[in-house]
């Protein structure tokens, strides 16, 4: 997918919400929704089971106007985060231009964080895409929780963020650091337009 | 201080008719030599009649002719509360030397000058000065300077001794004008008629009649649908306000702040796409947005954006902006010749320079004519007998010296008599000498286009285009009644036209004196001419009628038919053709052949063969005199129900 047409100057970026189940990246994405005016999103379309697990995946298109001259969309997407759904969240990362890694801040859950991003980068290489390529910013959610539970951003840089990309601190179910989390990537995906190495 | 001048009041978005012409030709004039025509210019009406938007635009357009003029404008309100500051400050000297280097001094609503003594002074000494120096001065009030209450005897001669001019409640063909060019510039769409219904209600100013258009749109808007006349009739009769159903929430201010942190999303992307978008890339962009907002073809632009590095981008930029202002200028060239013209897709397309530039020589050749008589009514085909008689001479003798014998021609009679064809024949006949621009059309399209040409201030190539025609046929000149701008402007053509010989000819279903809503002065001249009228088809027209429209179908008929539909009584041309039509639809249901046995059974309902029908004829006994009014024997009930069947539709 191009993300910059020239001929009917279209920015169209896909970003793709990743990261272990319950880790709140439907929550993020409802938080968006929630914050992005009516007439500059569409329907946002959710596929959950009956315990809201997203099933297949969630799709939130944000239309952001005209910006120099170019009409600018936004369109996000979360992957199921169960393990047994990889064939789906290869799916949805075909053709992403940024990748946002919701890490679950819980001690507990360090285990599946790492998974997960393990996951992500095998289901890019599949797709031919190298993950150091490609933005990528991580997102330490549920850091609201008791302290005792979590780990601190700091720790999870360690343990995650090894090739030392944005890392957000962020309480999704309240708002916090979610706009920070998507003007992060979106700045990275953006500034490959100057590089012309759009996907 | 010209800051304060409303870009959108500007002579160009200042609709002109009858009851502002004065005021904005003056205004023009000012405008165009300050300081030497009207000074002052006085400009008085009542509110909401475009006195400021007048004030504004004169202010602006001697701006744009003198960028050096210093201009000022400001409410008497405003030039009271500076003096009171500048008297406060110690600075009384500063504030009079501010106003009288002032080149231009536009002064609002000076009828607050009553009880304003001090003021008053002020004022005159300041008018005195600006006069002296030859600086414009151009005030307005509610009302003329001798009504303002308690003013200054040598401010009334001043204010008096330049140009009073009055602005009165625009007409109906203005109001319409405004009305539609405010519902274009709103984008808003009406059904016919429903303009023209709010321009027929009283309104006693421009700010009330938009007020309706606002309520018109804002119902439309809220209930997605179009309403008609009768619902606008309706609605504006309702005193009380419009239904203004909330639009449906915008979403964003649901959540607490929600706006904010998209904003600042929003914000943050628009600087980084910008940074991050190639320069050049981006100025094509938006030059093709820009253009093709205009609504401008842009295929070279964009053949730019398929190019890794193009050549001079800036340079094709420029190149294309001229051709724009090129096709732009051809456009308006033509525009004023032929609207229809400048209507054409080349004028928006820079590729096709060329052929827009041929399009306007040829226009300029020859100015488009006014509408001309149709070709379906010639001459020869009107059926002439006793009953049109004076009336079909009178077209030939104005044929045979048009402009000179009977000018101008009243053709008169009910509908539905042949008035519409006559006036056409003549039309063609006329048109058919040399060098002849003869206009014939309905009064109504009359109408329509004096409106579209005062909404698009294109009144001088209206008038030229009726000026030049050698003959003027207005059909259904009745329906000028009311509309009394239409009335003004007609009764000066007819004048030029009558005054150069050009042949004049109306036609209307009554007489011209009783024409109610008609000037007196358009009545006495109609009635100046040859006023003829045309009668019922006697049997001879009847029948030529007939035999024409018989020929139309296609279908065989005989002589039997012929006389026998001739001997029917018909009350105009248009009922012939009622009857013909009645028998040919009857013989293709019954799938018999047409003649007058067929005729005379679908027409009386009686068969000719007495033996099918035993019963015979049944009547309800009432004998019709011929002159009650009721001549047509197809509207005559023949078949009545007998007693046993009557008997049982009273029971039920």
């Amino acid at each position: 997918m191009s993300l910059v047409n020239f001929t009917t100057r279209e920015i169209t970026c896909k970003i793709v919400y990743y990261g272990p189940g319950r880790s709140g990246k439907t929550t993020n994405l409802h938080y968006v929704y929630g914050r992005v005016p009516e007439a500059r999103r569409g329907r946002m379309v959710s596929l959950a089971t009956q315990t809201d697990r997203t099933l297949f995946f969630d799709f939130l298109p944000i239309d952001l106007g005209q910006i120099s001259g170019f009409s600018t969309r936004f369109q996000l997407y979360t992957v199921p985060g169960q393990v047994y759904y990889n064939a789906t969240r290869r799916l949805v990362l075909q053709g992403a231009d940024g990748v946002v890694f919701v890490a679950d801040s819980q001690a507990r859950q360090l285990d599946e964080n790492i998974e997960s991003l393990q996951n992500l980068q095998g289901n890019l290489l599949e797709l031919g895409v190298d993950i150091r390529t490609l933005p990528v910013v991580l997102q330490y959610n549920k850091q609201d929780l008791p302290r005792e539970l979590i780990l601190q951003s700091a720790d999870l840089d360690d343990a995650l963020n090894f090739r030392s990309v944005p890392s957000f601190a962020a309480d999704a179910l309240h708002g916090k650091g979610v706009f920070e989390t998507l003007k992060g990537i979106s700045e990275l995906v953006l500034k490959r337009l100057a590089a012309g190495t759009a996907i | 201080m010209t800051a304060a001048l409303n870009a959108k009041f500007s002579f160009d978005s200042l609709v002109v008719g009858a009851a502002n012409q004065l005021a904005v030709t003056a205004g023009r004039n000012v405008a165009e030599n300050p300081g030497t025509t009207y000074n002052p210019l006085f400009i008085y009406g009542g509110s909401g009649l475009g006195k400021t938007h007048l004030l504004m635009a004169i202010g602006q357009a001697a701006q744009k002719l003198a960028p050096q003029l210093n201009i000022e404008y400001l409410t008497l309100d405003e030039y009271v509360e500076a003096f009171h500051a500048a008297v406060a400050a110690g600075q009384g000297d500063v504030f009079r030397r501010r106003f009288q280097n002032v080149d231009v001094l536009l002064v609002d609503d000076v009828q607050f000058l009553t009880n304003r003594k001090e003021m008053q002074a002020e004022l005159l000494r300041l008018c005195e000065a600006l006069q002296l120096a030859g600086h414009q001065m151009v005030l307005t009030s509610d009302r003329p300077p001798v009504e303002i209450a308690d003013l200054d005897e040598r401010l009334i001669s001043r204010f008096s001794g330049g140009l009073v001019v009055d602005m009165g409640v625009p007409d109906y063909e203005t109001r319409v004008a405004i009305l539609r060019r405010r519902a274009e510039e709103r984008g808003a769409r009406f059904q016919p008629g429903v303009l023209e219904t709010v321009s027929a209600a009283e309104f006693q100013n421009v700010r009330e009649l938009l007020g309706a258009l606002n309520r018109l749109i804002a119902y439309q808007a809220v209930n997605d649908t179009f309403l008609n006349a009768a619902g606008a009739k309706q609605l504006l009769g309702i005193t009380a306000a419009p239904p203004e159903a909330e639009s449906p929430a915008t979403g964003a201010a649901r959540t607490p702040g929600g706006g904010d942190e998209f904003g600042a999303f929003l914000q943050d992307v628009t600087a980084t796409v910008g940074k991050a978008v190639e320069a050049w890339r981006a100025r094509v962009g938006e030059a093709v947005l820009r253009w093709e907002g205009e609504g401008y073809r842009t295929h070279r632009l964009e053949a730019l954006l398929q190019q890794e590095t193009p050549g001079a981008v800036d340079a094709v930029i420029a190149a294309f902006a001229k051709d724009v202002e090129r096709l732009r200028a051809l456009e308006a060239e033509v525009a004023a010749l032929d609207p229809q013209a400048a209507g054409q897709s080349m004028f928006r397309d820079p590729e096709r320079l060329a052929e827009a530039r041929e399009l306007a020589t040829k226009v300029q050749e020859g100015v488009a004519p006014p509408p001309g008589p149709s070709g379906a009514f010639p001459l020869a085909a009107f059926a002439v007998g006793q009953s049109n008689q004076v009336a079909v001479s009178a077209v030939r003798a104005a044929l045979e010296r048009p402009g000179k014998q009977y000018n101008p021609l009243v053709l008169t009679g009910k509908s539905g008599l042949g008035k519409t064809h006559l006036l056409h024949a003549l039309g063609l006949e006329l048109a058919q000498k040399r060098g002849a621009v003869v206009a014939c059309l309905s009064t109504q399209d009359f109408v329509d286009e004096l409106i579209s040409a005062i909404d698009g201030n294109r009144m001088d190539w209206w008038r030229a285009r009726y000026r030049r025609a050698t003959a003027l046929l207005l059909d259904d000149i009745h329906l000028i009644a009311g509309k009394d701008r239409t009335q003004e402007e007609l009764f000066n053509l007819f004048n030029l036209l009558q005054e150069r010989e050009r042949q004049l000819v109306f036609t209307t279903p009554a007489h011209p004196k009783t024409l109610d809503g008609v000037e007196e002065r358009i009545r006495s001249r109609l009635e100046g001419g040859l006023v003829v009228e045309l009668a019922e088809p006697d049997r001879l027209v009847r029948r030529a009628v007939l035999e024409r429209v018989l020929a139309q179908q296609e279908v065989p008929f005989d002589e039997a038919l012929l006389e026998y539909l001739a001997d029917r009584p018909a009350d105009s041309v248009r009922a012939l053709s009622g009857l013909v039509q009645r028998v040919v639809a009857a013989a293709a249901t019954q799938d018999a052949p047409i003649n007058a046995g067929l005729a005379r059974e679908v027409l009386e309902g009686q068969s000719v063969d007495a033996g099918r029908k035993s019963t015979g004829v049944k009547t309800s006994g009432l004998v019709v005199s011929s002159l009650s009014g009721i001549r047509s024997r197809e509207k005559m009930v023949w078949e009545w129900p007998d007693m046993v069947e009557r008997m049982i539709e009273e029971l039920r």
